[in-house]
């Protein structure tokens, strides 16, 4: 066989049935996919959380992950972001004529790692292949459905005056990483990808307390981007001190170098959590016991004012409108 | 980060902060040139450190939004030739010129390459032969140099498919014809800081000398504005008007003689349209004709037609410091950073975008 | 207008040289700035070495920074 996805890969046909056998079911392993009906069939009972995200990242693969570990994490985190427990994912992928089998088999690979790590399964799944030209390599979309826990009640609009707002670590990683291998702009660092499925981190901090009004992923957009969002989802202030954002000093210098700030960076293994005062170090504490939130700092509160408006008070102690990310965040040279 | 950090310090903010409230006793209006200090004049909240005896204004120094739309126009025809591939910096994708932007000449179908650097630039055409690079060589004094010496290197390794479209222009043409419009009643000029350390410290001296304006040439942290601010402030209280270079660590009175010497050897003085200021002789950088085959006007034929300003836009006026962001009816109804109508929002330094992001103090 | 960060130069090649920026590395120019040494702080400006920065400068700045900061905390 060769070693080129071809057209008839995503026929539905004899290759798209040794591509499903050799590639996907060999790792994916559970009794709902082996069935292989048109449908994953299962029994759930509670409410009910069910997310979709599409991958489309350049390049396919960057320091400290692959287009394959995004897809799992984010649709992971997008489920657990509103308290869910994530359980089954669908895989969808389309493929570029032309692509190279061994890049497909090691996103497979990353797909069932990540899956792994975060426990759940990879129930459903489709594979088409387009013209050469019509794809970017591959694009991937995965949808996740996992049950709330009851008396779990967490969402953007919940934040209330006086909240605590913590992120659980360092910000901008993923954005800089991914930066550092792009044609134009490239530069050395040993930083890598934050991507990280979260629903582990968030399980602990609802045993710690399930006090937690808002939990966000900033992913695109950066921090900024979606502090502005739950701010106007809450109609509320939210007052970030610069000084408490935690920034590894690559991304520092990146960003001053391209002329960007760290806080419209993109993340993909870090969370933001709006807590009420009373709960937030307990809620802290069980953040800094887990690998993926050792970092994680109060950076700011809630408060009334102006509704939808985020500020940031400066290192200086001055205060500055942080408004959302417009456009790309294009490296300048003013 | 060394440098720069210990130039956002707080506690020595304070301490200069005194120092400009104790000294300011008259009114002044003090302009910051540079669309840099724009930037991080509003970023750090400067003016919430500032006495109500000083009055800051922002100047044409952004040379994203000083650009023509006929020269915008230029660089997207440019775009649209098969052949081509564009490698800009990020600043000019979303600038609108009378009927696009190089964003949407992208989206059509045009190559068009974001870079940090000229060196990117030269490795993209080391590594495309059979097209053409054409690198859009925009900004003052400080970037010039970086595109002579890019011009220079691809002679040198006998690159024949990289170009430039020169759209250079320098500040003091532009200074002497906004003091000289009358339109603008300044007590102080904050000066370039990376300029200057290219310039030297001689070329702003015709400001003090001709206008009785105090200069002080400042770096970009914090601490450096504040304290320009304080030093402009003094010469202001004492009457005088001379040229100081505020920013030590960077700036040497002579300038960067090498860079000099090769923007010398490249460049030939032209005139310039500014957005806004029209045509000022001398103000431009016409690639010499030892250097035409790097220069894209010579190389290629652009066709543009003829150029449209968009109806309300108060760019010019704002650029020139006689309006504010807030007297122009467009700026946050219809002109926003999402959908600009002007250069002056898009621009991540120009006065539109600084106001519309960090809030108006 | 003029982005220029401070970078240290950590290897020399040529015009070229290998320059640490916090923590990221970037191949920058010398070009602009031949007399530039391992070891010495220059400004970047789009990948190009532009001034050497002054350490001893910087640091009779820094000097005056704190001194005005002390005045202001305790006047006496």
């Amino acid at each position: 066989m060769g070693d080129k996805i071809l057209m008839a890969h995503g026929s539905g046909g004899k290759l798209t049935h040794e591509l499903i056998e050799n590639n996907f079911l060999k790792l994916f392993h559970n009794s709902v996919l082996t069935k292989l009906d048109d449908s994953a069939v299962f029994d759930l009972c509670g409410k009910l959380a069910f997310t979709t995200d599409s991958y489309v990242v350049s390049p396919l693969f960057f320091p400290g992950g692959d287009a394959g570990k995004l897809a799992v994490c984010g649709t992971v985190n997008d489920l657990s972001m509103c308290g869910a427990n994530p359980l089954y994912l669908s895989l969808a992928f389309i493929i570029e004529e032309g692509f190279a089998k061994v890049d497909l088999e090691k996103i497979v690979d990353s797909i069932h790692l990540a899956a792994m790590e975060a426990n759940v399964e990879i129930v459903t799944g489709d594979t088409k292949v387009v013209n050469r030209g019509c794809a970017d390599g591959l694009f991937i979309n995965t949808s996740g459905i996992g049950l709330i826990p009851e008396g779990i009640d967490i969402s953007g609009s919940n934040a209330k005056p006086g909240d605590k707002v913590i992120v659980s670590g360092t910000i901008g990683d993923h954005g800089i990483a991914v930066l550092s291998k792009r044609e134009g702009l490239i530069f050395s660092t040993r930083l890598e990808s934050d991507c990280a499925p979260l629903n582990g981190l968030a399980s602990e901090m609802l045993k710690a307390s399930r006090n937690v009004h808002c939990m966000r992923d900033p992913t695109r957009g950066g921090l900024a981007t979606t502090l502005n969002e739950l701010a106007q989802q809450s109609s509320v202030t939210i007052c970030i001190e610069e000084d408490k954002i935690p920034v590894r000093e690559e991304v520092f210098g990146a960003c001053e170098m391209l002329g960007l700030e760290p806080w419209y960076i993109a993340n993909e293994g870090k969370l933001i959590a709006i807590i009420p005062a009373e709960y937030a170090s307990e809620i802290l504490k069980a953040m800094r016991n887990h690998k993926y939130g050792k970092n994680a700092a109060i950076i700011g509160e809630v408060q009334a004012g102006y509704p939808g408006r985020v500020v940031m008070k400066t290192v200086l102690g001055t205060t500055r409108i942080m408004d959302m990310l417009v456009g790309d965040p294009l490296p300048r040279i003013c | 980060m060394k440098l720069v950090t210990e130039f956002r310090n707080s506690d020595m903010a304070k301490g200069l902060t005194a120092q400009i409230k104790n000294r300011s006793k008259r009114n002044a209006r003090l302009m910051e040139f540079c669309g840099g200090h724009t930037v991080a004049i509003f970023r750090y909240g400067i003016r919430q450190f500032l006495p109500d005896t000083i009055n800051m204004l922002s100047g044409p120094g952004c040379p994203i939004c000083v650009t023509a739309n006929a020269d915008i126009d230029k660089a997207i025809a440019l775009a649209q030739i098969p052949q081509i591939i564009i490698t800009t910096f990020g600043d000019m994708m979303r600038v609108p010129g009378s009927y696009s932007t190089l964003q949407e000449a992208k989206a059509n179908g045009s190559d068009v390459r974001i870079v940090y650097s000229t060196m990117d630039a030269l490795k993209i055409a080391e590594d495309n032969p059979r097209k053409h690079v054409v690198f859009l060589g925009i900004g003052f004094e400080t970037t010039a140099p970086t595109i002579a010496a890019s011009i220079l290197q691809a002679e040198e390794n006998k690159l024949k498919n990289y170009h430039v479209l020169s759209l250079h222009k320098v500040c003091p043409p532009v200074i002497r014809a906004l003091l000289n419009s009358g339109e603008v009643n300044l007590n102080g000029l904050i000066c370039p800081g990376h300029v200057s350390a290219i310039t030297g410290s001689h070329v702003w001296e015709f400001i003090a000398r001709d206008y009785g304006i105090p200069c002080v040439i400042s770096g970009f942290e914090p601490l450096d504005i504040l304290q320009s601010i304080a030093m402009l402030v003094a010469q202001i209280e004492k009457g005088e008007a001379g040229v100081e270079i505020a920013y030590k660590r960077g700036v040497r009175s002579e300038g960067n003689l090498y860079a000099l010497k090769l923007m010398e050897q490249v460049f030939e003085p032209s005139a310039a349209e500014w957005r806004g200021m029209g045509r000022i002789a001398g103000s431009g950088l016409k690639i010499g004709n030892n250097y035409s085959q790097f220069d894209a006007e010579s190389m290629f034929k652009i066709k543009i037609k003829p150029p449209l300003e968009p109806k309300g836009c108060l760019c010019g006026d704002i650029l020139r410091g006689v309006k504010t962001p807030a007297d122009c009816k467009l700026f946050r109804t219809v002109c926003s950073p999402q959908s600009p109508v002007g250069p002056c929002m898009v621009s991540a330094e120009g006065t539109c975008s600084a106001y519309y992001q960090y809030g108006d103090k | 207008m003029c982005l220029a960060i401070p970078a240290l130069i950590k290897s020399i090649n040529g015009k070229e040289a290998e320059a640490e920026i916090g923590g990221i590395s970037r191949c920058i120019s010398l070009w602009l700035a031949p007399e530039a040494k391992i070891g010495d702080y220059v400004l970047v400006h789009t990948g190009y070495a532009i001034s050497v920065i002054d350490r001893v400068e910087a640091e009779d700045t820094l000097r005056m920074f704190r001194e005005m900061a002390e005045l202001e905390e305790d006047p006496n």
